[in-house]
């Protein structure tokens, strides 16, 4: 029962670490998409987008969260204490990110734009960050179970940083790969062609910067390199590695929608892995999975209340996902900045 | 002397799981707990009545054909995806700080109370996915199956809060669990979510959801009539919202009356701070205003109605109200704070009461709206009042609840975080928090500025 816990945890992460973190890298792009003229096209876009969706790929980090206090109470409760001020900071940048959001749908002058815009494409590069460095400190075994206490090496420590990176790159390059999919469907080549770009650099530069995580974690947390070099871990790591040179040849042979498929399950993998590396501590080092589960009348009541829940969820969310990929809900697409123009110079 | 049942309940207490060493003082926190749950539980009432509201006028719409009620149930359901939004995100930082302020509530309790969060998860997410849909398929999906995407909507917002009420109840009424040399055993976690106080706490905040978002939504379009338009999308705006609000007021009454007499049941000492009563009393009086005094227990400069407070806990004016003096000093409440909330909370929903009462007779008997400038100034205040009201019932409760977390099984203080700086957290979450109400009233301004008819053009 405990394994299905932590399975309902790792679909989670991996549903917030694919859809979540393509929203976080849709922030990426926005913040680095130049002045209002140059980044307006890309902003639309990232607007448009994300719009209908980004609300509930946000609900999978709820889940995570009600599933890991019920199931793993200990833990929660010792991560929470641990990693106190990463979470805060990351709690703070949710709200912000996803107000500024919605609201920037509203603006009514390119100024009122141009704040909402750099407040929600900040916090969605603090966030992802924010969770990268909790990763990093539960991994390398810096939560302690007895007696915890915040503690600025569990998150500020090099396997922490890098992972966090490695969160904020990898949200980009699935966001690139998702928007140019859109624009796409949008009939935009402009963008199509710009977003192509951006999933290549930011696949490679991804890559590259897993493999430095690797030599980080290598020469800072060495049972977890062992744990990922090895066994179940490896194989994870395997499996990640080829479905990014997967998705790196779908998207430079321009099959954008295949692409989505192995770009999922490369970040899928790494989260995977992650928990495969440290079997059977969920804290490594404090407590085992079974050590850190409840008792078996709360995990049965949870597996059967989370499993009824998903044959309502699963549908639900392929129905979104299916009117959305059909663009039966998109709405008219403008360049972000294009409503605050003058009507004489509208058109670039 | 001590009271022989009084060592029966310290026995029962629990140590948290996580051993760390208990904070004296968990003010800070609890004021960054109670500044999130007031930004939130408003949203929370537009979560539970508003898709309600926009769904009746789209049903009215799909019947009549006429635009503006297509336009107003565009506009409403637009405004109620806005709010979703920032719901999503203010009840999101509540759960990170259950983690962050309480870790040893969580790491004790999680096990016994976290089912209901589950299914909370579950309808929270068939919102999030049903009101995308429904606000960006107008015009885009077909009509019927575009209406059909709203009743998920409507389910899941009564959902989700029926389950973290269930929690709440848990947490004033604890049970689905044993307690074996300080340590929780056992849990039953299908008992602890189905506890004795969630059915009267469930139907008073459904009630009061439909109140305070009916009155908030009423006041917009009173507002507008007074500045004189009085068009079918405004006078529709008003009549729907207005009776939605006027119908749960005078009802509320009498659920109130329920759950006062389950806190004499269940809480004893919290009623006892509702209404500043320091001793077990037989036809207890009930004082309106004034203040307790701790050193004589007296409520001074209130006033006193004889045999009331008997009549209301008791159904009986004879009947004996348990006092403060039924436990030691350091387990009650503050009596000020809770009594006034108290008396604040109903103080306002007697005046909502008649003020609804009022629309719904006019309506009945002259099947029209009450012609009074004053009736539209009232529906104006009562919006904010409903919401001061609802703050005050959760303060009732809650600080109600205080000293435990856990009802007399665990102490707020063993609950808290052991870390520092949480000032620094009370301080930014405060920033943002204004600058979050600031962004969304200037939003809700920019939205209604905008003329309806733009609802209804296709584009």
């Amino acid at each position: 029962m405990a394994e299905i816990c932590l399975g309902f945890i790792v679909l989670g992460l991996t549903a917030y670490g694919v859809l979540g973190g393509a929203d976080f890298g849709a922030g990426f792009w926005d913040l680095t998409a130049g002045g209002d003229r140059r980044g307006g096209r890309v902003r639309g876009l990232v607007q448009r987008s994300m719009s209908p969706v980004w609300e509930a790929n946000h609900v999978w980090l709820i889940f995570v969260l009600v599933i890991a206090w019920t199931a793993f109470p200990r833990a929660f409760g010792a991560i929470f204490t641990t990693l106190a001020v990463p979470l805060f900071l990351a709690a703070l940048g949710i709200i912000l990110r996803g107000t500024a959001f919605a609201l920037r749908g509203q603006a009514g002058t390119i100024r009122e734009a141009r704040v909402l815009g750099a407040t929600f494409a900040l916090s969605s590069v603090l966030v992802p960050f924010c969770f990268g460095t909790v990763l990093g400190g539960i991994a390398s075994g810096r939560v302690r179970a007895q007696d915890p206490a915040a503690d600025v090496d569990a998150w500020l420590n090099s396997t922490s940083i890098a992972i966090g990176v490695l969160a904020v790159l990898s949200g980009a390059y699935l966001a690139a790969v998702f928007l140019a999919g859109d624009a796409r469907r949008a009939e935009l080549p402009d963008l199509e062609r710009a977003f192509r770009g951006r999933a290549l650099g930011a696949g490679v530069v991804t890559g590259a910067a897993a493999l430095v995580a690797l030599l980080v974690v290598r020469s800072d947390a060495r049972p977890l390199y062992d744990g990922l070099t090895s066994g179940s871990g490896l194989a994870a790591i395997v499996v990640s590695a080829l479905a990014g040179v997967a998705t790196l040849a779908l998207i430079w042979t321009g099959r954008f929608g295949l692409a989505r498929g192995p770009a999922a399950v490369a970040v899928a993998a790494v989260i995977a892995g992650w928990v495969l590396a440290n079997e059977p501590d969920l804290l490594p080092g404090q407590l085992t999975i079974d050590e850190a589960a409840a008792a078996d009348a709360t995990l049965t009541a949870l597996v059967v209340s989370i499993g009824l829940g998903l044959v309502i969820l699963v549908p639900s969310l392929f129905y979104l996902y299916r009117l959305v990929l059909q663009g039966r809900l998109d709405q008219a697409y403008e360049p972000l900045d294009q409503r605050f123009r003058p009507i004489d110079e509208e058109r670039p | 002397v001590p009271d022989p049942g009084l060592l029966v309940l310290a026995a029962d207490q629990v140590t948290g799981a996580l051993g760390e060493t208990a904070a004296p003082d968990a003010i800070e926190a609890r004021r960054m707990q109670a500044l999130s749950l007031a930004v939130h539980i408003p949203l929370v009432c537009f979560g539970i009545a508003f898709p309600a509201m926009f769904m009746f006028v789209h049903g009215l719409y799909l019947r009549t054909g006429e635009p503006h009620y297509k336009a107003l149930a565009k506009r409403w359901s637009k405004v109620a995806l806005i709010l979703f939004a920032v719901g999503v995100v203010t009840g999101t930082i509540l759960s990170f700080e259950f983690g962050l302020l309480w870790p040893d509530f969580m790491a004790t309790f999680g096990d016994v109370f976290g089912l209901a969060f589950g299914l909370e998860g579950v309808s929270f997410f068939v919102e999030a996915i049903f009101i995308a849909i429904y606000v960006y398929g107008w015009d885009r999906l077909p009509e019927r199956t575009h209406f059909l995407t709203g009743i998920p909507v409507v389910i899941a917002g009564v959902a989700g809060s029926f389950n973290v009420i269930a929690v709440n109840g848990w947490m004033n009424n604890p049970q689905g669990f044993d307690v074996v040399d300080g340590q929780v055993r056992n849990p039953a976690p299908w008992d602890a979510l189905l506890n004795d106080n969630l059915w009267h706490e469930f139907v008073h905040m459904y009630l009061a959801g439909y109140i305070v978002a009916g009155f908030i939504v009423a006041g917009v379009y009173a507002a507008a009539h007074l500045r004189g338009r009085r068009d079918a999308y405004h006078r529709t705006g008003l009549v729907v919202a207005l009776s939605f609000a006027a119908l749960a007021a005078p009802v509320q009454v009498i659920v109130g009356d329920w759950a006062a007499r389950t806190v004499v049941e269940n809480q004893p000492v919290k009623l006892a701070a509702m209404e500043g009563l320091a001793r077990t009393t037989e036809g207890a009086p009930f004082h309106i205003g004034g203040f307790y005094e701790a050193d004589t227990g007296e409520v001074r400069y209130g006033i006193e109605i004889p045999n009331l407070l008997s009549l209301l806990a008791t159904h009986d004016p004879n009947g004996t109200v348990e006092g403060l003096d039924t436990v030691p000093p350091d387990d009650r409440p503050p009596v000020n704070i809770v009594r006034y909330a108290f008396q604040t909370m109903v103080g306002i929903g007697t005046g909502l009461a008649l003020l609804g009462t009022v629309f719904v007779v006019t309506w009945w008997r002259k099947r029209r709206l009450p012609r009074s400038r004053w009736f539209y100034r009232a529906v104006m205040a009562a919006g904010p009042l409903a919401l001061v009201a609802l703050i005050a019932g959760w303060i009732t409760t809650e600080v109600g609840r205080q000293p435990w977390i856990v009802y007399e099984v665990m102490r707020v203080s063993d609950a808290v975080t052991g870390n520092d700086g949480l000032e620094v957290g009370f301080a930014a979450l405060v920033l943002v928090y204004l600058g979050l109400g600031g962004a969304v009233a200037w939003l809700l301004r920019r939205l209604a500025a905008q003329p309806p008819a733009r609802e209804v053009a296709r584009r």
